[in-house]
């Protein structure tokens, strides 16, 4: 019942935040619903959860949900922008919802925070991302560390399964032209859908290709399908998840099978193992404990996390935004925008954040880590 | 490919065909009996098995407050048209409050105070049907018996809006992340070096049990002949005093049951969420139209050829997977229109 509740205070936070005048008004899209909702739930219940003044303003959070469709994810955004005329955009879940809201968010002037991963929703080629920043890592960092550690471990040859869309099409060139460069052979490359009942063809291909580890690139908990078919017909070698992975629902799903299996993720996943000197553990380890708090004891996940960081964003940036002009004129959002591009050194829970003009993500190598599964629960191992 | 490979697809196809051949003959059933299209006997799938999973980690499931819920729509809409008929249906009444309000509380005083996360596999199995097979009539009786004698289209119409109201209910039920439930039996078979695992051969199994109950329902017991009668022509029938309303909640009743059981048979062999029931159910469908929505061996036999087509098609190209199974209705349909003449519906 804890999701209804969520969803009951998601609505009645929506009917109360008629904008009133000199508010920041922030507009959210997530995907609460459809197939992204497992990503999209976490980052809702987040979003209940920010700081409800920035910089002695009051903020009203407007949190609309696009079913995991894109066709709704710009109705959203357009009626965010006109009718509750909001000052910045805070979503979509997934990339093809983030893609298709630049286009709106930059004819409107208006700034956007997308929580996807992809690395084209901020890429510079496009003019109009000068008005949108995101706050997940991009891929490419992430299979930099899969393909780190596959080379220490001694890994010559592996093989590629993951979804047949959007993620594992994005995660295959990603990780193939970097398995290139560093001479690693990838001897199978296979497909499956998220709501497959069985994948014993793409396993029994994995098999005859005889490599020595297996990535697994899928989100959430249809990513343990693969890896406990090839644990069933006896696949000895090392596994790869990634980072889409990461929440304690995959662990309960996928359970003694994932034994030993190697992600990265950012940081926020395994807050409590950090090093103490490490900024971002204190950061994470907030968010972890509000999330908690709210809504019980390892419920946190990477991706409520990403909504968290675009609100430590927003708290950096607002104040800046607010020496120059007023909330709700076209002038506040050009500062905001500003502003967000001149973030230097913010510690969010994902990492450390340096903005520029080329760079709208602003991650380094501290936002992503390697984690084994170990006893059923996340291990940092680097 | 070598023969290995081949027995080993060939086992994975059978075993899902057999899911989808049991989803088929359900499709069938209801759509002969009652003319519609029941999009969401997908849905009972994954109730089916995600009851079962909470049931086993001890949470309530939320279909349990859906039967109750429903029990008092039902009551609602069927007690006033007893009360006027005064005395006489006073039993009748008894037995609306009997099956529609005590039933459900007995569920589920024995759901929250029995602590069914301690029994045996086989009382939880029963349980978990005993909270999702009733809501197959209730959701008859509450959608469907007032449109009836609507159009086809019109009851298509309904099963869409039925289907996406249950998957909206299952996300708020059951959350966005899947479930597992143990194996029936952790027992394998070896057979010239394939393996073939003791849940597999209890779908199989099942299935094959399920099938033949059917048959033996159809043609021996009464309630199925009538059934029958009702499906060749609902007019004929009600002349020789079979209620339709009775056929059609029973076909909805077995179609429920059907869908469940084959929840609870697969949630062993892979995960089960919230929305999985919409592309099981579909390629029951497939093998329900190979059968022309009227063949009970057909259909069966085409479900069949799914799970095998898809069993083989996801190793030699697993992208296109979806792509080969849904093309299959093509040729199908093609062929069918050529060979039957077509009749224009009396509507």
């Amino acid at each position: 019942m804890k999701i209804a509740r969520s969803l009951l205070a998601a609505a009645v936070c929506t009917a109360l935040a008629a904008p009133a005048l000199a508010d920041l008004n922030v507009g959210v899209v997530v995907s609460a619903t459809g197939p992204a909702a497992s990503l999209g739930i976490p980052e809702k219940n987040t979003i209940a959860l920010m700081p409800t003044t920035i910089g002695g303003e009051k903020v009203n959070y407007i949190v609309l949900d696009d079913a995991s469709d894109t066709t709704t994810a710009v109705k959203n955004t357009r009626k965010l922008l006109t009718e509750d005329k909001v000052d910045v955009i805070v979503g979509s879940t997934i990339t093809p919802n983030s893609l298709a809201m630049i286009d709106i968010a930059a004819e409107a002037e208006t700034p956007m925070i997308s929580m996807a991963a992809s690395a084209r929703i901020v890429d510079t080629a496009n003019p109009k991302v000068r008005w949108v920043f995101k706050t997940p890592q991009n891929d490419i960092q992430m299979s930099t560390a899969i393909v780190e550690h596959m080379i220490n471990a001694g890994v010559k040859s592996v093989a590629f399964i993951g979804f047949a869309d959007a993620y594992g099409e994005g995660w295959y060139q990603e990780f193939a032209k970097i398995a290139e460069a560093r001479k690693l052979k990838i001897v199978a490359n296979e497909r499956y859908n998220r709501a497959d009942t069985s994948v014993t063809g793409q396993v029994l291909k994995v098999l005859a290709a005889k490599p020595d580890a297996v990535l697994v690139a899928g989100a959430g908990t249809p990513a343990a399908l693969p890896q406990k078919a090839l644990k069933e017909k006896g696949f000895k070698g090392a596994y790869y998840q990634t980072h889409g992975v990461a929440n304690k629902d995959f662990l309960r799903v996928c359970g003694k099978d994932c034994e030993g299996t190697f992600l990265p993720a950012g940081p926020v996943l395994v807050a409590a193992q950090l090093p103490a000197d490490n900024p971002i553990k204190k950061v994470a380890m907030d968010y972890v404990g509000k999330y908690e708090a709210a809504h019980g004891k390892g419920s946190s996940s990477t991706f409520g996390a990403h909504a968290w960081d675009a609100g430590i964003l927003l708290q950096n940036a607002v104040p800046l935004a607010l020496k120059k002009a007023k909330p709700g004129s076209k002038e506040f959002k050009l500062a905001l925008r500003d502003a967000l591009e001149s973030l230097k050194n913010v510690t969010v829970s994902h990492g450390m954040v340096n903005m520029s003009a080329q760079d709208h993500l602003g991650f380094d190598q501290r936002a992503r880590v390697m984690v084994q599964v170990v006893n059923g629960d996340w291990k940092l191992i680097q | 490919m070598d023969l290995q490979i081949a027995l080993l697809l060939g086992q994975d196809g059978i075993v899902n065909g057999a899911i989808y051949a049991l989803l088929a003959l359900a499709l069938v059933l209801v759509f002969a009996v009652t003319r519609v299209i029941f999009i969401p006997q997908g849905e009972f799938v994954a109730y089916g098995a995600l009851t079962l999973a909470s049931l086993q980690i001890g949470q309530t499931p939320g279909t349990l407050w859906l039967l109750m819920v429903l029990g008092v729509a039902v009551t609602a809409l069927d007690a006033p048209a007893l009360w006027r008929q005064g005395c006489r249906a006073g039993p009748k009444i008894y037995g609306l409050i009997g099956r529609q309000i005590a039933y459900p509380l007995v569920i589920a005083a024995l759901v929250l105070g029995a602590q069914p996360k301690d029994w045996p596999m086989l009382l939880q199995v029963l349980l978990a049907l005993a909270v999702v097979v009733p809501l197959g009539p209730q959701l008859y009786r509450v959608a469907y018996q007032p449109i009836a004698e609507a159009s086809v289209l019109i009851l298509l119409i309904v099963s869409v809006a039925l289907h996406l109201a249950l998957v909206g209910l299952g996300l708020l039920f059951f959350g966005a992340e899947g479930s597992r439930t143990p194996a029936f039996s952790d027992a394998s078979l070896e057979v010239g070096g394939l393996t073939i695992s003791g849940q597999s051969m209890w779908v199989v199994g099942a299935s094959l049990v399920l099938i033949i109950a059917l048959y033996a329902f159809f043609e021996r017991s009464l309630y199925g002949k009538a059934l029958r009668a009702t499906a060749i022509n609902r007019a004929g029938a009600r002349l020789m005093g079979i209620s339709t309303t009775l056929a059609g909640k029973l076909s909805f009743l077995l179609a429920a049951a059907i869908g469940a059981l084959s929840g609870i048979l697969i949630a062993p062999l892979t995960t089960i969420y919230y929305d999985t029931g919409f592309l099981v159910g579909l390629k029951g469908f497939v093998g329900a139209i190979v059968g022309g929505l009227a063949s009970y061996p057909v259909a069966a036999a085409g479900a069949l050829l799914v799970g095998l087509l898809e069993a083989f098609s996801s190793f030699h190209a697993s992208a296109f997977k979806e792509v080969i199974v849904f093309t299959l209705i093509i040729p199908v349909l093609v062929w069918r229109s050529l060979t039957t003449r077509h009749v224009e519906e009396e509507e």
